[in-house]
């Protein structure tokens, strides 16, 4: 029977490989939003031409709707595009563009070259409003309930899978929220 | 110590204080600088404790990421409009959470991180503590009482070592 001194290193090397495991499950890309059940933060977006109506934060309210920040220059909003069209083509829920640190131009060709899924776009050229969105980088994608709080916020491409799994779920317990 | 030896080792050191003295490179640009220095000095000293959140572990001061330069340029326009550090600070928690701070604050989840070294460091001295008291209680006991005495035939083979040695 070995005696409790000698166990101590093996307890405590145990414990720091159960709390580092443990760690290597949490992705440091998914924190979460400091902005969760908060009112959209106030802005004011011209459009990508200029011409039509921007996107200010008062227009994301009324629905459970998504904001989705994207860039001409990002490559991950490439690979999200297909998931967008599809779902603006099954009108599964309006969709908000916001075009993040982007040339106008550059957003505006990308949108014509690959189709626009978005009810509005918003052009942020400086980033203040992803600034003030908490955006760390896109692809990114809110969800605002009829109250015009966020959510949910899901950094990175929206897939399939993410879809079903985390969306699909919360929509439907936001539309049936009074 | 050989001459050489001397020098490499004079060399090493004078090249070590250099490592240590030169700040790594800073990322700020200067038409981000601002003209008033106390203001830019403040911007620096807070620019070196906030978290580049693309990069994760750079502070804004030293990444190149275009956010961390707009990160710059809002902290460097927050003073300006008169924030004092603590508010400009806040602004950013506000939105990137403390996630945000390279250093975190003294909360209930965080409570390990910042006792965590003192208590290995306590438990280390508790550690070599005892140990060194029992090594000279050991040391003030007597003899006989430390070490059983060297049988007759142990002496022998310490000899005939001790002659083969003076004898070469």
């Amino acid at each position: 029977m070995p005696r409790l001194p000698y166990l101590i290193p093996v307890i405590a090397f145990a414990a720091l490989a159960v709390g580092l495991a443990f760690s290597l499950t949490n992705d440091p890309r998914r924190m979460p939003s400091t902005l969760i059940d908060k009112p959209t933060p106030r802005f004011q977006l011209a459009s990508l031409d200029g011409k039509s109506a921007g996107l200010a934060n008062t227009d994301l309210q009324g629905d459970v709707l998504l904001l989705n920040v994207f860039a001409s220059w990002c490559p991950g909003c490439r690979v999200e595009h297909p998931m967008l069209l599809k779902l603006a083509e099954s009108a599964a829920i309006p969709i908000y563009g916001l075009n993040w640190k982007d040339d106008r131009n550059d957003g505006k060709r990308w949108l014509a070259k690959h189709g626009s899924p978005y009810a509005r776009v918003g052009s942020d050229e400086s980033g203040r409003a992803g600034i003030d969105l908490g955006v760390t980088g896109v692809p990114e994608t809110f969800v605002i309930d009829r109250a015009g709080r966020i959510r949910f916020r899901y950094p990175g491409p929206l897939t399939e899978e993410v879809w079903r799994s985390d969306f699909e779920p919360l929509l439907k317990a936001l539309r049936s929220e009074s | 110590m050989s001459r050489p030896r001397i020098r490499m080792t004079a060399l090493l050191v004078a090249s070590l204080a250099l490592a240590v003295s030169v700040s790594p490179s800073r990322a700020v640009l200067p038409d981000e600088m601002l003209r008033d220095e106390r203001l830019e000095a403040r911007a620096r000293a807070l620019g070196q404790e906030l978290r580049c959140v693309v990069c994760q572990n750079q502070s804004i001061d030293d990444s190149n990421a275009p956010l961390a330069h707009d990160l710059r340029v809002l902290l460097r326009d927050r003073l300006q409009a008169g924030d004092s550090d603590r508010q400009a600070v806040d602004f950013l928690v506000a939105r990137y959470g403390n996630f945000v701070l390279l250093k975190p604050p003294l909360q209930w989840n965080t409570i390990p991180l910042w006792i965590g070294p003192l208590l290995a460091l306590l438990s280390a001295i508790v550690v070599f503590g005892r140990y060194v008291r029992r090594a000279s209680a050991n040391a003030a006991a007597p003899e006989t009482e430390r070490t059983a005495p060297l049988s007759a035939d142990e002496l022998e083979a310490i000899e005939a070592i001790l002659d083969r040695r003076s004898l070469s």
